[in-house]
């Protein structure tokens, strides 16, 4: 599952976070923004209008993420509560 | 080189010249609280050479009485920077940026509240190798969300000093200031190359104790309902018109008092003064110039209140999560919306609030978008015409036609907005521009930073654009003046000046599109404010402005019996677009740096407008 399919309010812990170019500079931020692999991400809310962006809580941090930033984090099939 | 700077750095600090610091941090980590409490007013605000991020510098004395010289960086996630602000950052830190010198000592200042993000770029900066200082800011509320944080442990394993402080308190940064007397100025005693998450993720381990539920739960309730689809929109909505009525409202008397203290002062020199030239140049010219633009300060100051109160409240980003797509629908990120709000107060204020915006494109765009919001100075225009053309008529038993004119103008010109934004953002269609905003946690915004936060604003309002108004307002003043009629002349002495031969030299240009040589006139003077031009057409009907207290009241009647409607039509389709306003003009030279976007403002601006009234002209008179 990625990222922007999450059902709001669960929790899910991130595999990975993808590359869509060689150097993709937005992945890259994601990554130093702690969305690193095995840490826990949950969606706390969603745009008004067509749920675009999300706001999202990793570590203490929360963030907001156009769908598009959203999906190219990959997260754990096994969803802890 | 290296060497050469290292032994230059060290002289200075054990001889008499101040320790140059630069504080450097994650946005929202509370370093500029931290900046405003250990400098105060003795700052100093300028913009780093060759771009417009914004350098902050001050200077304070430590306990034991060394001067420190202390440069507020921009703040920075990453030194793999995204941003102009963050080039600025990573470059200076490095002592690469040309004009700064590599700082002595790098401050850097992590919230206890966000060790897990702020930590990373902690290491990062220590990786630089120079002397470092960790300040572990924001302590108070960790502790009052059950975290404890072992100093000692975290000072040892990171290898670098590290103090505690609380940004915003009265003495929260006496601390620090103490600290620096008792450190040994040297680099950090660790670097590493490996993976920083995992660094973090040990040093949180061994220094950090959670309390049972962790994180900040009062954030995420306050935002179950400021984000919510539904009572978000709703709150925004309400904030919004708080605001623009406190803008208008409350600005108003102090706007009136200005301007009758500008009136009274040139009244009372042409009275006490002899009746020449050098009089004429100082009441016409550079009072009433410079009037006309501090008139702008209280609304000025009222709207940055309130950006200032949102941005430090933490809101800001919440109303740019909400109006995200709506932007993005005109390939813009929810940061354009309130300077574009702004904007309808006065395009001058909504520039300068361009600055929280980091994308230089989105800024450049929204920067040349504000003209077209309808600002406040088109209203007496828009008035005087519609009073004066349309007929005061029920449309449908509902509508009033004078009205929905009105409307039809505000409307016509978000729409080209929307329009222009769209074209304008076409070659950057494929390019990803992220929004990838934090949502900080909710803060109480600090009285002091307020004022300061103004003090600044009006300074920078004050000293630079009202510098370049005042030569413009001399310049304008000479060219309706000068030559004087001749003696036994008729008409209005505008006629015989250089603005009224000009006014007639720009006719063939204006012809096609209805206006005749006095609104060419009129346009003139305009340009210094819009609203001016209302005077300006009175002066040259030659209606008695001084003896009326209201020469609208009688110009109307008079207008509409010279003009034709379709001229009329086309002068309120002009004054959508038309770019005559040298304030907005002048603040964008002040915010961009460059005169490149003053012309592609002026020009498209104009290009549009003529368009405008051509086809509104041609097409009233086809019916």
């Amino acid at each position: 599952m990625r990222l922007d399919q999450m059902p709001s309010g669960q929790v899910a812990v991130v595999r990975q976070v993808e590359n869509r170019s060689s150097e993709d500079p937005v992945a890259c931020r994601l990554r130093e923004l702690g969305f690193v692999p095995g840490e826990a991400v949950k969606v706390v809310a969603r745009g008004p209008f067509g749920g675009d962006p999300l706001a999202v809580r990793v570590g203490m941090t929360r963030f907001a993420l156009r769908l598009s930033e959203a999906s190219r984090i990959i997260l754990d099939e096994t969803i802890a509560v | 080189m290296n060497s050469m700077s290292q032994s230059a750095a060290h002289s200075r600090v054990s001889g008499q010249s101040p320790l140059r610091a630069a504080l450097v941090g994650n946005p929202n980590c509370g370093k500029t609280a931290l900046f405003n409490q250990l400098t105060g007013n003795r700052q100093k605000v300028a913009n780093y050479a060759g771009v417009t991020v914004e350098r902050k510098e001050g200077r304070f004395v430590t306990p034991a009485g060394r001067a420190v010289a202390l440069l507020d960086l921009p703040g920075t996630y990453s030194m793999n920077a995204t941003s102009p602000d963050e080039a600025v950052t990573r470059d200076v830190c490095a002592g690469k940026y040309r004009g700064e010198p590599a700082p002595d000592l790098i401050i850097c200042v992590v919230s206890a509240t966000n060790l897990r993000l702020h930590l990373r770029f902690a290491l990062e900066v220590r990786n630089l190798g120079r002397p470092m200082l960790l300040v572990l800011n924001m302590t108070d509320a960790a502790s009052k969300q059950g975290l404890v944080i072992d100093l000692d442990r975290l000072s040892m394993e990171m290898g670098v000093p590290v103090v505690p402080a609380v940004g915003i308190r009265k003495g929260g940064a006496a601390r620090l200031s103490g600290a620096l007397d008792a450190m040994r100025i040297a680099p950090p005693e660790k670097t590493l190359s490996g993976d920083l998450h995992e660094e973090v993720r040990r040093l949180m381990t061994l220094s950090v104790t959670y309390p049972p539920d962790e994180g900040n739960i009062l954030g995420e309730k306050i935002d179950r309902w400021v984000l919510h689809p539904v009572w978000g929109p709703c709150i925004l909505a309400v904030l919004m018109f708080v605001m623009f009525q406190a803008v208008f409202a409350w600005a108003q008397p102090l706007m009136d008092m200005i301007d009758a203290g500008v009136a009274w002062l040139a009244d009372t020199l042409r009275a006490t003064l002899p009746d020449n030239a050098l009089t004429g140049l100082l009441t016409d010219g550079v009072i009433a110039g410079a009037g006309t633009v501090i008139e702008f300060l209280p609304q000025i100051l009222i709207l940055f209140f309130w950006i200032l109160v949102l941005e430090e409240s933490g809101y800001l980003p919440r109303a740019a999560f909400l109006l995200d797509r709506v932007m993005a629908s005109a390939g813009l990120s929810g940061r354009s919306f309130i300077p574009l709000l702004s904007s309808f107060a006065c395009a001058v204020p909504g520039i300068m609030a361009t600055r929280t915006i980091q994308n230089p494109r989105d800024r450049f765009v929204t920067i040349l978008l504000a003209p077209l919001m309808t600002c406040s100075a088109r209203l007496p225009v828009y008035a005087l015409l519609i009073g004066a053309f349309i007929p005061d008529r029920r449309i449908g038993g509902i509508f009033n036609l004078q009205g929905l004119v009105l409307f039809a103008l505000y409307a016509g010109a978000i729409l080209s907005a929307l329009v222009v934004a769209r074209v304008l953002k076409q070659r950057d269609r494929g390019v990803e521009h992220p929004l990838l905003l934090e949502l900080p946690d909710y803060r109480f915004p600090n009285p002091r930073d307020l004022a300061l936060g103004l003090w600044q604003r009006a300074k920078i309002f004050l000293s630079r654009v009202g510098t370049i108004i005042v030569t413009l307002s001399v310049l304008m003043w000479a060219l309706s003046s000068w030559p004087a009629p001749p003696a036994g002349a008729v008409g209005p002495s505008i006629d015989y000046s250089l603005a009224g031969r000009i006014g007639h030299l720009m006719l063939p240009l204006f012809a096609p599109i209805g206006f005749n040589w006095q609104i060419c006139v009129a346009l003139i003077p305009g340009l210094a404010a819009r609203e001016v031009a209302v005077s300006a057409l009175a002066t040259v009907y030659a209606v008695g402005v001084a003896d009326s207290a209201d020469p609208a009241a009688q110009l109307a009647p008079l207008l509409s019996a010279q003009w034709s409607l379709p001229t009329a039509l086309s002068l309120l389709a002009w004054y959508v677009f038309a770019p005559q306003c040298f304030s907005t003009l002048a603040v964008i030279r002040r915010e961009t740096g460059s005169w490149k976007p003053v012309a592609v403002t002026a020009g498209y601006l104009f290009g549009l407008a003529w368009l405008a009234a051509f086809l509104t002209w041609h097409i009233a008179r086809a019916f």
